[in-house]
């Protein structure tokens, strides 16, 4: 499959200290990655590089072979880069029916659309409903935001992302601090994400990766310590290292 | 639930944002009935409907946007400079000079809103004031053109539609500006129904997050503060050609204050509140100001501190509960409701 998402020699300084050090990566169509590495590895910065949060300080990051390293984060999520937030960056005054139509409606380029109401046009209204089916946010669609369950919320943190209809999906702990009782629904939405999105998890959580990845490349310092398989890395003697070094650590 | 469950529940939760409610209609219809009810109080009913404008104006970047502005009276003022020395010089038609302090306001906004963009609550406040407090000064310099302290004397307007004279009643001023009103808050609550107007509720939510689904929150951001000193503009030459004159004090930080007053006691973010926070600020005002004419001010503040430390959410609730059990009582009568829908 073709290569969708990829940097090339990507690195970033802050001062003296380097968070990203010349970081290649590639992300196939379609493949379920998981990028995992101990606290402080870089992980988070490196997100912010690929969505145009951060300017990376040398490289280059292609999407579908298009240089994106100079463009905003709306400009790269209207070429098919989204992502969810480790924490919940919601609307909160707004319902999750109002969150999803506009969504939906911005990625239709209709965002600028400043005299007909949100959902007049063609074509919203049956994906607004497919994307509250997918995310189980049927019945709570008319209500505040604020006043959902924090698991109800993390859902709709990837219903969101989803409406982007992104060839890119970027889940950053899509599960954090979810109770249990609501972790299934979760892990069942992500497992159930279509093929044609292509999913970059970034975990802490073993089993979550275990159980959704195909591929896992391993970041310690701001480097790739390794790529490869589920199998592959996990025999891998320095991800072993490095994760009960880290156990050690507590 | 399944897609085609749900599809009737989003296409109505969609069309119902945008609904009138029937407190919405009585709202309207108290708003022009009041023009036959009241004939004596034309011209405090005049500055209520141009202030109710004005607070719309602040409404639409303070309540739907989040951005805060302690200046707001540069637009209102520039509109009333333009409007009273276009009718001086150029031409005393209404209609066309309206149109003249709109778009000229329309301009200073476009370029003031590049500055409102970057930095926190506080660089805004900060900035909005001192552009309010530029324009203040300039106006005051430029005493050959503006009157300066003295204020622009000399402005006569021509009857509007060349039918209805402006009388010193009151009564021409007040239709005009009522129904100026009427379309202005029909075009902003088009705007608010809109995805535009939606995406600015998101912005100000969370716009890392209105970035992150592909708005571009500056432009937008731009756009709002623009179509904002267009409303603002509107309200200012309202106000000078229906007193016929403009002075300093439509730019002062006085009335960049009181607009916000306005907005604190009718609540932001709703359209209505700038209206009913006008309409109970002027008679506040009217009301304290025959009481204790120097004093006034000093009422304004204590209600300001009440209503802040109490909160209007939770008076409003109390009156909501209020009506509720009086229309326990009496079920026919229907109860206004304390706040439309939004």
């Amino acid at each position: 499959m073709a290569t969708v998402l990829e940097t090339v020699g990507l690195e970033k300084r802050f001062g003296g200290l380097v968070a990203t050090s010349d970081f290649n990566f590639k992300l196939e169509g379609g493949e379920r990655h998981a990028l995992i590495g101990p606290n402080g590895a870089g992980k988070t910065t490196l997100i912010n590089q690929l969505t145009g949060v951060l300017p990376p300080t040398a490289g280059k990051v292609l999407l579908m072979g298009e240089d994106i390293t100079h463009l905003r984060p709306d400009q790269r999520v209207r070429r098919g880069l989204a992502r969810t937030f480790q924490i919940n960056q919601l609307f909160l005054q707004l319902t999750p029916l109002e969150t999803i139509a506009l969504a939906v409606t911005e990625r239709m380029g209709h965002g600028n659309s400043w005299w007909r109401p949100v959902g007049s046009r063609a074509g919203i209204t049956d994906e607004v409903a497919e994307i509250a089916g997918r995310f189980h946010l049927g019945d709570v669609l008319g209500e505040k935001t604020i006043s959902l369950p924090y698991g109800r919320q993390r859902l709709l943190e990837i219903a969101v992302a989803f409406a982007a209809r992104p060839r890119v999906l970027l889940l950053d702990e899509p599960a954090a601090g979810v109770p249990e009782s609501e972790r299934h629904d979760i892990l069942a939405a992500v497992a159930e994400l279509p093929r044609e999105v292509t999913v970059l998890l970034i975990e802490h959580d073993m089993d979550l990766v275990f159980s959704f990845a195909e591929r896992i490349t391993v970041m310690v310092n701001g480097a790739q310590l390794t790529a490869g398989t589920v199998d592959e890395v996990s025999h891998d003697p320095r991800v072993r290292a490095v994760y009960l070094g880290e156990a050690d650590h507590g | 639930m399944t897609k085609s469950e749900l599809n009737p529940a989003v296409a109505n939760g969609l069309k119902a944002r945008q609904r009138w409610h029937p407190a919405e209609v009585v709202f309207w219809l108290i708003a022009f009935s009041s023009y036959f009810l009241l004939p004596g109080k034309h011209l405090i009913l005049n500055e209520i409907a141009i202030l109710a404008l004005f607070a719309i104006s602040l409404d639409l970047i303070l309540g739907y946007a989040g951005i805060v502005s302690l200046g707001h009276a540069a637009f209102l003022g520039f509109g009333a400079y333009a409007a009273a020395l276009f009718a001086k010089h150029i031409n005393p038609d209404p209609l066309i000079g309206l149109a003249f302090g709109t778009i000229t306001t329309t301009l200073l906004g476009f370029i003031t809103s590049f500055l409102v963009l970057r930095g926190n609550d506080l660089t805004r406040l900060m900035i909005t004031l001192g552009v309010a407090l530029l324009l203040n000064e300039l106006a005051n310099q430029l005493g050959w053109l503006t009157g300066g302290a003295d204020g622009l004397q000399g402005v006569e307007m021509a009857p509007l539609l060349g039918m209805f004279r402006f009388d010193m009643f009151g009564r021409t001023a007040y239709a005009y500006s009522l129904i100026t009103l009427f379309v202005m808050f029909l075009i902003a609550r088009r705007i608010s129904y809109s995805s535009f107007g939606l995406s600015l509720n998101a912005i100000r939510d969370n716009s890392l997050r209105a970035s992150a689904i592909g708005i571009p929150v500056n432009r937008r951001l731009i756009a709002i503060y623009t179509i904002a000193a267009s409303f603002a503009g509107v309200a200012g030459s309202l106000m000078a050609q229906t007193s016929q004159y403009a002075s300093l004090d439509v730019l002062s930080f006085e009335k960049s204050a009181d607009v916000m007053l306005v907005l604190v006691i009718g609540g932001a973010g709703y359209l209505y509140g700038g209206m009913i926070g006008a309409v109970v600020f002027k008679i506040l005002q009217d009301w304290l100001s025959a009481l204790t004419p120097q004093y006034w001010h000093f009422w304004i503040g204590l209600i300001l501190v009440i209503i802040v430390l109490i909160g209007r959410e939770r008076m409003s609730q109390g009156v909501a509960g209020i009506v509720a059990s009086f229309k326990r009582k009496t079920p026919a009568a229907p109860g206004p409701a304390a706040k439309a829908e939004g």
